[in-house]
């Protein structure tokens, strides 16, 4: 391949780092604002293309028409940004920043229903610009024309954004607020005002970004997380709340990626290998390359701690009598239940799902609340749980009980390695590079064939004969559950424990008095992700199989879900979560074709009505409150 | 003269379900710099917030040249003429120091001299040099100048100063009562929360003592300073 | 001084080109209380940091018991025995008043990574007896978050004290608290130093607790350390009044109210 093919691929670079960049530069700025995370951010975009499309396909393919209609799309994106602003986000701004993610999140469930119901489950592809249709001839290659003009989108962007942060009044008062929103306000700025504005312009940069793509992709249903996806990656490696590290970040991931398309096949040391194979992970292996050399990213600084931290928790006592009689008769229940529930064998399948769920999700609240380590990965270890369950079956010949005991050691190697990295992060930055190793483990399930099957997964992974039966596993996997969950909490008792609270609740203190945070952290990581892969390779014998979308995003917001909808701050929280959830989604999907919107529309509502969670709500309730 | 510019009426305030402040009523007439003194933890701050409206738990009622206020938002109350000062400083560490003062501006006052960023230099001549600096790179004594300057950019007819010796040297601490004594001849009034009795005793006319909450005493600074039993009962001094 | 505990020698530190401590030395004797003052910005901050090591001196030496301090991290400083509280006092704020001492006296053991006992049942004894020397043991099994500001501090101190330090290093020790409770606070760390043989090295803005407490003050401005010595040397030093004391109108007590007004009139 010859250098001029490169650098056509180098200019292919820079129009996808402008699209890049158009999503994540919105993401940045009301990051940098509001201090949410906003997931929906992504959906954002998916909407402006598909306005977008709308809009051209009626105005037809004149120029005013096609370029009226990609405005008036972004137009209508930053509308609907203000009005999620006011009527969801000026709600919870006082929450915890993990209830934030958890509405945002609600909100990508029910646009991409929303999605569904008006434009149908169809790629739409729209026409091409008129006037850029064509291409001109660029060192010996055609180059579409239209690229040339996304070229330069992003930093006329840029330029746009930087001039109006760093020269007008309004730039200024959204610095201010960016510091210190409350301050802003008491010197006689309508701040609420300001949040929504930032909201709406955010949005419809996301929206441009959108409806510009209508003439080069095809509008879909999947582009919500593709895009936010690559968003966090561009805003995290780009430093949290940068603009112009937003927009470096773009352009090295872009052109990055460009070049191992461009590239191809290389040969080394007589094996060939795809780069191009690499794009899946490019991004999340940059990520992590520039976190571990500059934790805040390119450009970005070390945070703050929020105003609104967390509510305090109130220390762990030993289960009181009633809490005990709860444990004992909810046993009790799980113990006579096979035989309650025998005419109906769904129930015990659902209930397996319940139990895999729950050791899930303890493990998870692990690192979540007492160890403050907020991941968006726990997905990872599940999966390496579950894979290595299932080789160790189908290319070891194993017997269950031995390949089961391979899980806790893989997913506890994979956490060991991948925590070493993590714990030297902090807050969201943790969060999005756990995010990143759990897609590269993704990425390496889904393109080893030889080893993991790919796409399709392993198949054909049953448990030995003895535990064949529904009730049989039913009992294995509660025995399996009740053993690791009880273990956790023993845990949590222990000194280390404590060590592991003690770092969370005041780092400063713990370094003090001789504790090494990190190392209790690292330690904790390794032992939620051995918790995470027994849960994992109870789901594959229970299921039979595993593929990548066992491992996938989804399953690390499902246990982010679970944890917080059960309380964060309750040991019993991330139970009771995750049976809720579970039985949810089992419900609402058997149901309706819509289900996720209805899952959103709920999520949504607990968010409103249990800020602590459901377990937290539940315990305010019956325990007095100590002290003053 | 008479008519009290800032009338409190019957103020509680809560933090989530500890009820903090108790039926505390005050008033600061045109001209006047009030203290509002007690121990650490009497609700000195909050009755500033409350005042501000920063706290959402409160009821009773506010009045500010006579009209209500109690029931604005925070940017309101501003806007009305009430300007407050935080103890913590909160200035805009990634702003510059003009930046910080823009983020403060406000239209003119009727019947008050508009304060600009040149006037403020005047007044605050350690921020001169500064100007185009960050202000996060200021020294503790001028962020402390910073916040009130920043403040007085909303021409405020009444200051709301919380705790303005806490926390700097000294010499920094004479800067401010010097500047108070500037600003009460300029005609802007001030209610200020402090501590330390010997700088109340500098700067302010009148006094109330607050303790647990509740308002225990009032009157001017001379006779505070001669009462004893209400120095060692509610000020611990 | 014969017998010096911590000898700072010639210690400097830049931040991006700025100077913020510039060749400064002292030391500091057993069993004394040496109180480190100067206005905002003077780096005072910054030179505690380098003292209990969370940051590197760019120059210069550091010494405790003559072991070298400069190049160990806090965890090392801390098991030569060095114990410290913060300027806003630092708890952890979900554990009860006791639990917070225990945690301290596991990390001596050192027991961190212990799984299985209850942490709850270990070292309780002698937490209880540190809670006793600060006077908090009341409170022993309230959540740490509830107490009142002044009983954080004790408590803080009690953690400090766990490991049983050589040193303490105290940074504003009573910011934000009433008089009396500076008085009372420091009266304690004061009784405390006589009882096991502590130095304490603290920063301070609070005059009246600097003159009452402090057997001797070493003065920094603008990073440079301008004067040391006793507190009636101090006092009478003209350029520590000049760049930090003022006057001395604020701090010193019970002057006429009529004076006041001629001051006001200004």
């Amino acid at each position: 391949m010859g250098l001029q093919s490169v650098l056509v691929q180098l200019l292919n670079g820079l129009a996808g780092a402008s699209t890049l960049f158009l999503v994540a530069a919105g993401l940045s700025l009301i990051f940098g604002v509001t201090r949410i995370v906003n997931f929906a951010h992504g959906s954002l975009y998916m909407l402006g293309i598909y306005l977008s499309y709308s809009l051209v396909s009626r105005w037809g393919g004149s120029a005013a028409g096609f370029w009226g209609g990609i405005t008036l799309a972004a137009l209508a994106v930053g509308l609907l940004g203000a009005a999620i602003e006011l009527v969801v986000l000026q709600r919870i701004y006082h929450a915890p920043v993990l209830f934030q993610l958890l509405a945002t999140f609600a909100l990508v469930l029910i646009f991409k229903d929303a999605a569904l119901y008006v434009w149908g489950p169809e790629d739409l592809l729209g026409p091409r610009a008129p006037g850029l249709g064509g291409s001109v001839g660029l060192l010996g290659h055609r180059f579409p024309s239209y690229s040339l003009f996304l070229i330069a989108v992003g930093p006329a962007v840029l330029g746009l954004l930087w001039l109006l942060l760093k020269r007008s009044r309004f730039g200024t008062l959204v610095r201010a607020a960016t510091e210190d929103r409350e301050m802003v306000g008491a010197l006689g700025v309508n701040e609420a005002w300001l949040f929504t504005a930032v909201f709406a312009l955010g949005a419809s940069i996301a929206g441009l970004g959108g409806a510009l793509q209508l003439p080069v992709e095809p509008a879909n249903l999947g582009l919500d997380f593709s895009a936010i996806g690559d968003a966090f990656v561009v805003v995290v490696v780009g430093g949290l709340g940068s603009i112009p590290g937003a927009y470096l970040a773009a352009l090295l991931i872009s052109e990055i990626k460009a070049l191992c398309i461009g590239i191809g096949d290389v040969t080394l040391l007589g094996t060939t290998f795809s780069l191009s194979r690499l794009t899946l992970v490019v991004e999340f292996l940059v990520m992590a390359a520039v976190l571990v050399a500059r934790p805040w990213g390119l450009l970005g600084r070390a945070q703050a701690p929020a105003r609104n931290a967390a509510e305090i928790e109130p220390p762990l006592r030993p289960a009181d009598p009633w809490l005990k009689r709860l444990g004992w008769s909810a046993l009790l229940v799980l113990l006579i239940f096979p035989i309650l529930g025998r005419e109906y064998p769904y129930v015990q399948v659902l209930a397996v799902d319940m139990l895999v769920a729950a050791l899930f999700a303890v493990s998870l609240h692990f690192v979540m609340g007492p160890g403050a380590m907020h991941s968006f990965g726990h997905a990872a270890y599940f999966g390496l749980g579950a894979y290595c369950a299932a080789l160790g079956v189908k290319l070891l010949a194993l017997p269950m009980g031995a390949a089961m005991l391979l899980a806790p050691v893989a997913a506890g190697l994979g956490a060991l390695v991948f925590g070493w990295f993590c714990v030297r992060l902090s807050g969201v930055y943790l969060a999005m590079l756990t995010l990143a190793f759990a897609q590269i483990v993704w990425a390496l399930a889904y393109q080893w064939d030889g080893l993991t099957g790919g796409s399709n997964g392993l198949v054909g992974v049953w448990p030995s004969p003895f535990f064949a039966s529904k009730t049989a596993y039913y009992y294995l996997a509660l025995v399996v559950c009740v053993v690791g969950v009880l273990l956790l909490r023993r845990l949590l008792f222990s000194p280390f424990g404590y060590a592991l609270r003690a770092g969370r609740d005041s780092p400063l203190r713990a370094d003090a008095i001789g504790i090494d945070v990190k190392r209790v952290q690292w330690a904790a990581f390794v032992v939620a992700g051995m918790m995470g892969g027994v849960a994992g390779a109870l789901y594959v014998f229970s299921k039979g199989s595993i593929s990548p979308e066992g491992l996938g995003v989804g399953r690390s917001i499902d246990g982010l879900v679970m944890v917080l909808l059960g309380g964060i701050q309750t040991l019993s929280g991330p139970l009771v979560g995750s049976v809720v959830y579970t039985w949810l989604q089992d419900t609402i999907a058997r149901n309706t074709e819509y289900w996720r919107a209805m899952l959103g529309l709920i999520i949504l509502a607990l968010v409103v009505l249990f800020p602590q969670g459901i377990a937290g709500w539940v315990r305010q309730r019956i325990v007095p409150e100590e002290g003053t | 003269m008479s008519e009290p510019l800032l009338q409190v009426d019957g103020l509680d305030a809560f933090y989530g379900r500890a009820h903090i402040l108790f039926d505390v009523s005050l008033e600061v007439r045109r001209g006047e710099v009030v203290a509002l003194m007690g121990r650490n933890g009497a609700g000195k701050s909050t009755t500033l917030k409350a005042i501000m409206g920063l706290l959402p738990g409160r009821s009773g009622r506010v009045a500010f040249r006579g009209r209500d206020v109690s029931r604005l938002e925070p940017y309101q109350v501003s806007r009305a003429g009430l300007g407050y000062v935080p103890e913590d400083r909160r200035i805009f560490t990634d702003l510059t120091v003009e930046e910080n003062l823009e983020v403060g501006r406000q239209p003119p006052r009727s019947g008050l001299a508009a304060w600009t960023v040149e006037k403020l230099l005047d007044l605050f001549p350690n921020l001169r040099e500064a100007r185009a600096r960050s202000a996060g790179r200021m020294s503790g004594g001028e962020q402390q100048m910073l916040t009130v300057a920043r403040t007085l950019m909303g021409n405020p007819r009444l200051v709301l100063l919380d705790e303005p010796s806490e926390g700097v040297a000294p010499v920094v601490v004479e800067q401010m009562a010097r500047m108070i004594q500037e600003l009460k001849g300029q005609g802007v009034s001030i209610l200020l929360s402090e501590q330390n009795l010997h700088f109340a005793e500098l700067v302010s006319d009148r006094a109330y003592v607050l303790e647990k909450g509740h308002i225990r005493y009032s009157g001017t600074l001379e006779d505070l300073v001669a009462d004893e039993e209400v120095r060692r009962s509610y000020l611990s001094v | 001084m014969a017998g010096a505990l911590l000898e700072v020698d010639r210690v400097s530190r830049s931040f991006g080109g700025v100077r913020a401590v510039r060749d400064v030395s002292f030391t500091l004797g057993a069993g004394e209380l040496l109180a480190l003052i100067g206005p905002n910005g003077a780096g005072k901050s910054t030179l505690f940091n380098m003292v209990n090591g969370q940051l590197r001196p760019d120059a210069g030496s550091i010494r405790l018991a003559g072991s070298e301090l400069v190049g160990r991290k806090p965890r090392e400083i801390w098991r030569l025995g060095v114990g410290r509280t913060f300027q806003i006092a630092a708890t952890f704020s979900s554990m009860t008043v006791i639990e917070n001492v225990q945690m301290a006296l596991l990390s001596r053991a050192p027991r961190l990574y212990h799984l299985w006992r209850a942490a709850a049942r270990l070292h309780r004894e002698e937490a209880w007896a540190l809670l006793e020397d600060v006077g908090v043991q009341g409170q022993a099994d309230r959540p740490c978050s509830v107490l009142a500001y002044g009983d954080v501090k004790r408590v803080e101190l009690a953690m400090a004290l766990a490991h049983g330090p050589r040193l303490l290093l105290m940074d504003e020790p009573t910011a934000g608290m009433a008089p009396n409770e500076r008085r009372e606070l420091m009266a304690l760390t004061r009784r405390l130093v006589g009882e096991r043989g502590l130095s304490v090295l603290f920063t301070e803005h609070s005059m009246d607790v600097v003159f009452a407490y402090a057997d001797r003050l070493v003065v920094l401005a603008r990073g440079e350390l301008i004067a040391q010595g006793d507190p009636q040397a101090i006092r009478r030093d003209a350029r520590v009044q000049e760049v930090y004391f003022g006057s001395g109108k604020t701090f010193e007590r019970a002057r006429p109210a009529a004076a006041v007004g001629q001051e006001g009139a200004r």
